[in-house]
């Protein structure tokens, strides 16, 4: 486990926990995009080149600007937050969250005996990415053509505005 | 001799790191072309703004500067030594740490793409299988650089631009992608050593450059139109446009941190310019086959050369456009070209070689632009004049 | 601890932080970014066990990743204008306040 590891890693969680517990919107944004960056790292001390590029171009390239924006369209301006910025059920929710992140601790470490280890780097090129796109999984790559397609209309659709007419309500 | 001059920059690397032990040696041998690629693109910086100012001063009939070095040499110099004496204002209400990090992150994003730019033979400096991904992942990271800037600095304006340019690149990022794609397609590799090697082939005198095919043309214009709106320049500079928006997202910047942002621009610009040239132009091959005597390096940086000088010809030549005509453009003109450019490049693979392929393709990517350009983007008649008034 | 231990770890650790977050926070776009979070940890988890798995050649877990990334996308996306269609209609993100099926 090098250095590299563990220094990526801490600037992963370090930008996930800012991410969920900042005030500022925005700083929360900017924090989950340097998780993603410190993934997209992660990534490629795997091997996954491809992997690791591909999550850098549609995570911080895409997904945190979608963020950022959605984050300036729904701003009440001025107006303080009464409550602080943790819903009423907090302790809920952490108590949630820590006794999966147990569970799931807890099955990593008791399988570990059982787990493979070190084997030799795969030497994946992106031309054999390409051909079992194309070969084995040409029907899920159709198919997820087709999501982005519907998600695309339908995320401009739902976010349209209401046209409106002269008599007034909604068309 | 003429191998040791086309090699001269990786003999010195090896004479240079042969001082070392050999654990060290891979290491110093990536620093040094570090330091290298660090040194040398700031000076072509310098060379750069140099050029556009006189450039454009000849272009609007009147000299450029020409008071501080024989026929203003040492502008460049002036310019440098006055952005870091400046002070750096930061805005009261600004946020401190975002204000910071934003030039930064520009600068870092724009020069990790040059290290997978082939900028001459054997003179790359990683040779990544997916190396094309890479500087497209590298570009899309300036997109959130621009927007920190915006934002931070709490101004209407900062961010009105922020936001402007930010739409600006997501939607012209899309086209770009798409006419490197063709390129990818035909070379079968999305490394970019393969795609120079691919075109180092002559036939006759003439090189097999992928701007002499139809697709290649087609994807070559798409190319530039697209480069040309990533990196926020003229006619497509609505959110830094002086005119319009004080200075857009780096209003609020001053001194050394203006000039990160003026230098992360212009670095942006020849990163995209070598890899226009790499992916259309040939990379380092020579235009003609008795000319492969002269190194390869210098022709790599003679076409981005000429890339840049394209850009500052069309800066001084065409108006800016509106934002709602900059968007209509991408989406409804360059997006469908370069996906009629795909099917193009895909005709001509497969029907095998011959004058008559490229009689089709031409064809093809002719009917395309008339159809989509000169019908489709006609502009409807104006009607009778709407208000709008703020709510 | 195997170095697959330890991504699957940090792997679980993220999931958690962006669980935590998509049920503490009052805002409907962190509920959004908790959830990317998550798919962001299921990602490293398929990437770790295709590179320490048996067979990496047949590329299972990278394609499964790259899908997971492109369907990730497509929610975000769709979920930003859901959130950006629900404030306009009750001028406000807040998540506690939206306890009433009345529209």
């Amino acid at each position: 486990m090098s250095f590299a590891f563990w220094a990526v890693t801490a600037l992963t969680v370090a930008g996930g926990l800012a991410a969920v517990t900042l005030k500022n919107l925005v700083h929360c944004a900017l924090a989950v995009s340097v998780a993603f960056a410190g993934l997209a790292m992660l990534f490629l001390q795997l091997d996954a080149q491809f992997a690791g590029f591909a999550q850098i171009l549609v995570y911080i390239g895409a997904v945190a600007i979608l963020v950022v924006f959605a984050i300036l369209l729904t701003r009440n301006a001025d107006t303080p937050k009464e409550g602080g910025v943790f819903s009423r059920t907090w302790l809920a929710g952490l108590v949630v969250a820590a006794a999966v992140f147990a569970v799931l601790g807890w099955a990593v470490l008791a399988g570990a005996k059982g787990l493979p280890n070190e084997a030799a780097a795969p030497a994946v090129t992106v031309q054999q990415i390409g051909q079992a796109l194309m070969g084995r999984y040409v029907l899920p790559l159709e198919i997820v053509a087709l999501l982005l397609t519907s998600a695309l209309i339908g995320a401009v659709i739902v976010a349209m505005h209401e046209a409106v007419n002269e008599k007034g309500g909604a068309k | 001799m003429v191998e040791k001059a086309d090699q001269i920059f990786v003999l010195l690397q090896h004479w240079l790191v042969s001082f070392l032990p050999a654990a060290w040696q891979h290491a110093a041998a990536v620093l040094l072309g570090v330091v290298a690629i660090i040194a040398v693109y700031p000076t072509l910086f310098a060379l750069a703004v140099l050029m556009e100012r006189k450039g454009l001063g000849r272009m609007q009939n009147r000299y450029g500067p020409n008071r501080v070095g024989p026929y203003g040499i040492l502008q460049p110099v002036a310019d440098g030594i006055k952005s870091l004496t400046k002070e750096d204002i930061v805005p009261f209400r600004a946020d401190g740490l975002v204000h910071f990090v934003a030039p930064l992150v520009l600068v870092v994003a724009v020069f990790m793409g040059f290290a997978v730019l082939p900028m001459g033979r054997n003179m790359v400096l990683v040779d990544m299988d997916a190396s094309l991904l890479f500087f497209f992942a590298m570009g899309a990271s300036t997109e959130l650089s621009v927007f920190m800037a915006g934002w931070s600095s709490r101004n209407k304006y900062s961010l009105l631009g922020a936001m402007r340019a930010v739409a600006q690149m997501i939607s012209y990022e899309v086209p770009l992608l798409l006419s490197s794609v063709v390129i990818v397609m035909m070379t079968g590799s999305l490394s970019l050593e393969r795609m120079v090697e691919a075109q180092n082939h002559y036939t006759g005198i003439f090189p097999h450059w992928f701007v002499f095919t139809p697709w290649g043309l087609a994807g070559f214009a798409m190319f530039v139109i697209a480069s040309m709106a990533e990196t926020n320049r003229s006619p497509f500079d609505l959110p830094e446009g002086e005119s319009e928006l004080v200075a857009g997202y780096f209003t609020e910047y001053s001194g050394f941190k203006f000039a990160l942002f003026f230098l992360g621009e212009y670095v942006g610009m020849f990163g995209i310019a070598g890899l226009g040239a790499t992916l259309f132009l040939g990379g380092w091959s020579a235009p003609f086959s008795f000319l492969t005597w002269v190194p390869s390096w210098i022709w790599f940086f003679a076409k981005v050369e000429i890339w840049i000088c394209f850009f500052i010809w069309v800066r001084g030549t065409l108006p800016r456009l509106r934002q709602d005509q900059l968007m209509n453009f991408a989406w409804k003109f360059v997006l469908p070209m370069t996906l009629v450019n795909l099917v193009d490049a895909a005709v001509w693979r497969f029907m095998g070689e011959g004058w008559l392929r490229w009689v089709v393709c031409s064809a093809i990517v002719l009917a395309a632009y008339v159809l989509m350009g000169r019908v489709g983007m006609r502009r409807e008649h104006l009607g009778p004049r709407s208000y709008r008034y703020a709510e | 601890m195997s170095p697959l231990a330890g991504y699957l770890l940090v792997a679980a650790l993220l999931f958690a932080i962006g669980l935590a977050g998509a049920l503490t926070r009052r805002n409907a776009i962190l509920v959004l970014i908790g959830i990317e979070l998550m798919l962001n940890a299921a990602n490293l988890n398929l990437i770790a066990f295709w590179r320490y798995g048996p067979h990496p050649e047949a590329l299972t877990g990278m394609m499964f990743a790259i899908f997971s990334i492109a369907v990730a996308a497509a929610e975000a996306a769709v979920g930003l204008g859901l959130v950006i269609q629900v404030h306009r209609h009750a001028k406000t993100t807040d998540l506690d306040q939206m306890n009433r099926m009345k529209g």
